[in-house]
């Protein structure tokens, strides 16, 4: 899960003079056509696939109509991997955005090597998700010699959990590698806020006799406001593409209990050979997305508005 | 185009951790020196079967001057199926490729595959009857042969002599004692545990695309006689009586702690090469790993727990990917290979494959591979998905099926409710058309170059 880079919403609209010139058509031209052939472009012909029972090789397939809509409708791995994503979503949104801000907070505070909090939380974000997937899999999570057994003995822990293997604590395994990876994405915006904060303010408040937990929750907080919204948008989208980290730990197991949704398009797509389907699927989750993001968008505006 | 170099060269792909998805590339498009013909050979196979595959490629190059092979290793499972898949639905791919023979229902057989001469295979000294009937005839689709097989790679028991020797469970000549039924092997289990304290029996229980689980039903199941779906693989055949018992069985064994409850594969293998845990079921191909280990151990076959002494198995098969346009020169240069690997599989089963080649398997110097050739009889006793589309190894069904048999196995799922959910998804694997379309009656199938191969192949 790469999170997506931040478009940040402009706050007052720029003035750009409104015309066309020729070197501004080419300048564009370039990520235009990129944009078409790779986004657009694949994005009708996926709607076209998703009529039609197309199988992997890409010939040999009849139009449809809605028939994979429907089937996608009433398939319950559907329904069993969308639960399992959004309750990935869930439990990895929260500590993400907390930690994020805490972390920011902490490293805005401490004064003494700077630099080493900021480089240290920062990053495992620049490891690829491949490395993070392995190093979980093979150093943090295996069942009686891998760290995490470990640092539970140290404490006089029964040691010997399927921190990957048992339903129980699968998903929980996997929110906790991301939490560690992510979260530095985050705290960047976070530190990049505080540090816009006008120092004024806090000299202010001091005068008026506000302590230091006076001035977080009515001076940092409140002015974080946007960036919380930010973070939250850019987060909760990320956390729904969850792919890498579940296909590299767990493959989805144990028993089909932590698989993603994009897992199963994949699953059908590639394995099953089912591209037609496939893409229904995804179609629909694509749906979902869109949605999450409008509602997202309304929320944060209207709280833009009143704030 | 400069001068061919004489040897074969081989493109080996080695994915990061076994996670690149089939980001191969084709074999280069090269062309052989005048009167070379061109060769492109697809496999499956890392490890130490890897590592044997390319020692037999090389034998065959060398001994073939006249022919320009080009071996390219891929990566195993899935990215392999849709990669070879793909290749051949576009008419470019390689002139011959190893699948599993229990995949050849859904691989479009005469429209993704071409099938073999077998005249030309009988000149080459290969025939029919040289192998087990049943396996032979998977490999044939509506009369045609579009599969030779080359192994049968069965689940079989692996075990510690030094924990059995101490168990009691070995007989005078050093082998494990024949075990006969459920109740004497979890005696066996039982007894293997009070040596070492742990549990007697390690297998892959859970994990990424865990398929050991279905493995296991799959074996005993069909020692009851039980089949999964009818023998034409279109209608659902589940016993619920028989698949009951077999998944009490199997819960049985983890929940009285006979069997190691939560591992992975790779975990199953430490396990068992740890040296504390009598009995592992897996597939024979790890007898390089624990060779390679100096563990003090010997094979058998899965012991008849259940009345027939079957056990779950695939075969490696090689077939002929669709090509639009295949010549005589790299057909026969195909045939001569397939021929030649089968008449060499001695080399081959060092990997622990059983030859599915019969001259084989009489041969000294196979006879001489121990522990090897100590479970050679099982070749005919060997139970394979039956034909369909959804099935064989790495498959939906393996993968699907295997996640729900690991919920039985590590305490999730009730056996009842295992068999409910098993028979809900291979209902709706049946429901689902073959994407593929696999079968020449199929409403894409292009019959193409088939007609005119056969007659090409009579006439050679």
């Amino acid at each position: 899960m790469v999170p997506v880079p931040a478009e940040q919403p402009t706050q007052k609209p720029v003035t750009v003079r409104r015309r066309w010139t020729e070197h501004g058509l080419v300048f564009i031209a370039p990520f235009f056509l990129t944009y078409a052939l790779f986004l657009l472009w694949p994005l009708v012909s996926g709607i076209g696939m998703s009529l039609r029972s197309d199988n992997i090789t890409g010939e040999g397939g009849e139009f449809v109509g809605f028939d994979n809509y429907t089937e996608a409708f009433r398939d319950p791995h559907v329904w069993s991997s969308l639960g399992n994503t959004i309750w990935f979503t869930v439990l990895s949104t929260v500590p993400l955005v907390v930690t994020g801000l805490v972390l920011a907070l902490l490293s805005h505070h401490l004064r003494f090597v700077q630099w080493l909090w900021r480089l240290s939380w920062f990053a495992p974000f620049l490891l690829p998700s491949g490395v993070i997937g392995l190093l979980f899999l093979w150093v943090i999570f295996p069942s009686d010699f891998g760290f995490a057994d470990q640092l539970l003995a140290w404490f006089g822990l029964h040691p010997g959990i399927g921190w990957l293997t048992d339903e129980r604590y699968a998903m929980l395994s996997i929110v906790a590698a991301t939490v560690w990876w992510t979260v530095g994405f985050n705290f960047l915006l976070y530190l990049a806020a505080l540090q816009s904060i006008p120092r004024h303010l806090y000299e202010a408040a001091e005068l008026d006799g506000a302590g230091a937990w006076q001035r977080l929750r009515h001076v940092t907080l409140p002015l974080l406001k946007r960036t919380t919204g930010v973070v939250l948008v850019l987060q909760i989208l990320a956390s729904l593409k969850i792919f890498d980290q579940v296909y590299i730990m767990t493959g989805g197991g144990p028993d089909d209990s932590t698989r993603p949704i994009l897992q199963y398009v994949y699953q059908s797509g590639f394995t099953g050979y089912r591209i037609g389907y496939a893409s229904a699927v995804s179609y629909l989750f694509f749906a979902l997305i869109v949605i999450v993001s409008l509602v997202q968008l309304r929320f944060s505006r209207r709280s833009g508005e009143s704030a | 185009m400069t001068d061919e170099p004489r040897l074969s060269r081989r493109k080996l792909l080695v994915g990061t951790g076994g996670l690149a998805l089939g980001a191969a590339g084709c074999a280069a498009p090269s062309f052989g020196a005048e009167g070379k013909a061109r060769l492109r050979y697809w496999h499956l196979f890392g490890g130490g079967d890897g590592a044997n595959m390319t020692a037999l490629v090389d034998a065959f190059a060398e001994e073939h001057p006249d022919i320009g092979l080009e071996a390219t290793q891929l990566q195993w499972g899935t990215p392999y199926y849709t990669k070879l898949g793909m290749a051949g639905a576009g008419g470019r791919a390689p002139e011959v490729a190893v699948l599993h023979l229990a995949r050849l229902a859904g691989f479009g057989p005469g429209r993704l595959l071409d099938p073999f001469d077998l005249n030309l295979l009988r000149e080459l000294g290969v025939g029919a009857d040289q192998f087990p009937e049943a396996i032979f005839e998977r490999g044939t689709v509506d009369g045609r042969q579009y599969a030779i097989p080359l192994d049968t790679h069965p689940m079989v028991l692996y075990y510690n002599t030094d924990v059995c020797a101490k168990a009691g469970l070995l007989g005078d000549d050093g082998q494990l004692r024949p075990v006969r039924g459920a109740r004497e092997f979890m005696d066996a289990l039982r007894t293997a545990k009070k040596t070492t304290g742990a549990p007697g029996l390690c297998a892959e229980t859970t994990g990424p695309d865990c398929v050991t689980p279905w493995r296991l039903f799959a074996t005993f199941y069909a020692q009851l006689g039980g089949t999964v779906l009818s023998p034409d693989g279109k209608r659902l055949a589940l016993d619920d009586a028989k698949a009951l018992e077999i998944l009490e069985f199997m819960a049985r064994l983890t929940a009285e702690g006979l069997m190691a409850r939560r591992l992975d594969y790779p975990g199953s293998i430490g396990v068992f090469n740890a040296g504390k845990t009598a009995f592992h079921l897996n597939g024979e191909w790890e007898v390089s790993t624990f060779t390679a280990a100096g563990l003090p151990f010997s094979m058998t076959r899965v012991p008849a727990l259940f009345g027939r002494p079957t056990a779950q198995a695939d075969c490696h098969a090689f077939v002929l990917p669709h090509q639009d346009g295949r010549s005589d020169g790299a057909n026969e240069a195909a045939h001569t290979f397939v021929a030649w690997m089968l008449q060499h599989s001695v080399d081959w089963a060092k990997g622990g494959h059983v030859p599915a080649y019969l001259p084989t398997l009489t041969r000294p110097d196979y006879l001489e591979l121990e522990p090897q050739s100590a479970y050679r009889s099982v070749i005919d006793d060997v139970a394979l998905d039956q034909p369909a589309w959804f099935a064989g190894s790495a498959s939906p069904m393996w993968i699907q099926l295997g996640a729900v048999f690991s919920g039985v196995l590590t305490g999730s799922r009730t056996p009842s409710g295992a068999l409910r959910e098993a028979k809900k998804r291979l209902r709706k694997l049946l429901d689902t058309p073959d994407p593929l379309d696999s079968g020449p009656g199929g409403p894409g199938g292009r019959a193409l170059g088939s007609e005119a191969l056969v007659g090409e192949g009579g006439a050679a």
